[in-house]
């Protein structure tokens, strides 16, 4: 908690760290009461006074962004849509760093035969091609959106584990630490006391990038209909739109989801950024 | 330094052996039949044994790994279990598809992102630049697959300007010989996927760059450029830019395997016959061998652009010791 705090209020000293954070916090609220606002379910059928299915009807006062061909209305797709990006987005982000910031701390700290088995598999997993990938890992197992989260996971943590890592040899050589070890300090004291509260800015910019990229990803399994059959989500309405070839004669089918995600993902990326020129004075000097 | 580059070559040849071990394993758990199109369930069973035989799936697992490791060995990555074709040939020409489309663009990002990176990050505060830094985070933000179906919603629907998708159009090359690739046609069919790939791609190095560059503003050697009296011009080009492009000139090698592994969305959506579309095919067809080549051809590629990056590093800053 104490870690978000300063976070925030960190992140709200400059101007576009402000925009930023009321542009997510904006889509993090929608994201929780979306669902209960949205008029219609995400996948209901819309008919018109006639009772006739509204197929690809424009946007309309009553269908403010219009409806896909089966009728639905992509306004209330979109909020569903929302709460699984950011579901989605937030644990894997989470997930991530959580792991990556241990087996960075573990390969740093300890050094030899660990880092070097440690080192190995995430070149294993930087080797691998990354969207194929999480296909094969979703193709072994039930497809839902816990699934989706466990396979990003799996795959993502390499790149924070390989930062705090080197992060973490030159920290080790700190006089700091040193004088932990002279206090008789064990090995997890000086790790997750001394070693990791200076991790923590790097960390939380990891947790940015994860968040970023995690929503994008979700967004491309969707759309290469390899996402949860039973939750909507912004890629998977893309899919349904591509899927259907009627996009030519439905624009605002394609739209909403693409400037959704290029908004919430912008934002998250500018939040990252403005933390970053305040935790780290260089950066701050050059802008 | 030789014993240095030795020790990073026999772990780069480990990484990738593990990774086709745990990946022949893997692949054999994917769920579903994969031999149910080439051996038809319609057959005699004496005739679909045989044809079992002949894949080598009638021998216990760990006899298949050794059979396929050996004939890696000797490049031979087996029969696709979808077409019954050698799987180099599959993999061959898609693979030449997925360079095609993807390097140039790549390369061209890289390039117009180093200099445009460049020019701006040296004009530091002005309104270009805070308008190109939101606007490439944008676009960075985007979907690409979103960006294609824009791009073709205009420019090949709206404007009709380009075709929708496919390398050729249908029937004009019916043998897709090298023929195709020298053809104006293609070089249509070519022209909106590269676009919206390089548009893409450009981000990356653009933003790398202009930091990269701001970080050089307060060096002394551009300032004793100053006051050798060279004019800004001089400098960024001759001083600052030279420096700066250690980072970029690293990341891209590693980024060459990436994009192949990347393309995949974009093929998608330009139904592009390239290898990223054929890894997801593959997959949804629990077809090993293909999926195990294509993987490993990717690692191959990663691992090799992660030495070359190295390699670069050490070249093109002296100042870099490998212990």
């Amino acid at each position: 908690m104490n870690v978000l705090k300063s976070f925030l209020q960190i992140t709200w000293k400059s101007t576009s760290g402000r925009i930023s954070l009321i542009i997510f916090g904006l889509c993090f609220v929608l994201a929780i009461v979306g669902p209960h606002i949205a008029p219609y379910g995400p996948n209901e059928r819309c008919y018109d006074v006639n009772e006739k299915l509204l197929r690809l009807a424009s946007p309309s006062w009553d269908h403010w962004l219009g409806t896909t061909v089966l009728g639905r209305d992509i306004l209330s797709q979109m909020l569903w849509g929302a709460r699984t990006a950011m579901l989605v987005g937030l644990l894997t982000a989470l997930g991530t760093v959580v792991i990556g910031l241990n087996f960075g701390l573990i390969a740093g700290y300890f050094g030899g035969r660990i880092d070097a088995i440690l080192m190995r598999i995430t070149d294993i997993l930087l080797g691998l091609p990354f969207l194929p990938f999480i296909i094969v890992l979703l193709s072994l197992t039930d497809r839902n959106i816990w699934t989706i989260i466990l396979a990003m996971m799996f795959v993502m943590w390499r790149s924070t584990a390989r930062i705090v890592r080197a992060e973490v040899m030159s920290l080790r050589q700190r006089q700091f630490i040193a004088a932990a070890r002279t206090t008789g300090a064990s090995d997890s004291d000086i790790l997750y006391r001394e070693i990791a509260p200076n991790i923590m800015p790097l960390a939380v910019t990891s947790i940015t990038f994860a968040l970023a990229w995690a929503i994008i990803t979700e967004a491309s399994i969707g759309f290469l209909g390899f996402g949860d059959p039973d939750v909507v989500s912004w890629g998977s309405i893309l899919y349904d739109a591509y899927a259907s070839q009627m996009m030519y004669r439905a624009p605002w089918w394609v739209f909403p989801p693409g400037i959704a995600i290029m908004i919430l993902v912008t934002s998250v990326y500018f939040i990252g950024r403005a933390y970053e020129e305040v935790i780290n004075p260089r950066l701050q000097e050059r802008m | 330094m030789s014993t240095f580059w030795f020790r990073r070559l026999w772990q780069a040849v480990l990484t990738l052996f593990t990774m086709l071990t745990l990946m022949f394993f893997l692949f054999r758990m994917l769920p579903g039949d994969p031999t149910a199109t080439v051996i038809s369930p319609a057959l005699y069973p004496k005739a679909q044994e045989i044809l079992r035989m002949q894949f080598g799936l009638d021998k216990p697992l760990w006899e298949q790994y050794f059979v396929y490791v050996k004939n890696l060995s000797v490049l031979d990555f087996g029969l696709s279990f979808h077409t019954g074709r050698p799987v180099a040939d599959e993999i061959g020409s898609r693979l030449l598809n997925t360079v095609l489309l993807v390097f140039p663009s790549l390369i061209t990002a890289y390039a117009l992102g180093s200099i445009v990176g460049a020019i701006v990050g040296w004009s530091r505060g002005s309104k270009t630049e805070t308008i190109l830094v939101f606007l490439s985070t944008a676009l960075q933000s985007a979907p690409v697959f979103w960006l294609s179906m824009l791009s073709i919603l205009y420019f090949s629907i709206q404007l009709d300007l380009f075709p929708i998708g496919h390398i050729v159009s249908p029937g004009k090359f019916p043998d897709e010989n090298w023929r195709m690739y020298f053809s104006a046609d293609f070089l249509h069919h070519l022209a909106l996927p590269f676009l919206v790939n390089t548009l893409y791609q450009f981000c990356f190095p653009f933003l790398l760059m202009r930091s990269s560059i701001l970080a050089t503003i307060g060096e002394d050697y551009v300032e004793l450029a100053r006051m050798k009296g060279l004019s800004e011009r001089a400098i960024l080009y001759r001083h600052a830019m030279r420096n700066s492009l250690l980072p970029l000139a690293t990341t891209l090698p590693m980024t060459l395997g990436w994009a192949v592994a990347g393309s995949v969305v974009i093929e998608t959506v330009f139904s592009w016959p390239g290898l990223g579309l054929l890894m997801v095919e593959a997959v949804g067809r629990s077809d090993y061998p293909v999926v195990q080549a294509a993987f490993l051809l990717i690692a191959v590629l990663t691992v090799a652009g992660t030495l070359i990056a190295d390699l670069l590093y050490t070249l093109l800053d002296p100042r870099i010791v490998n212990e």
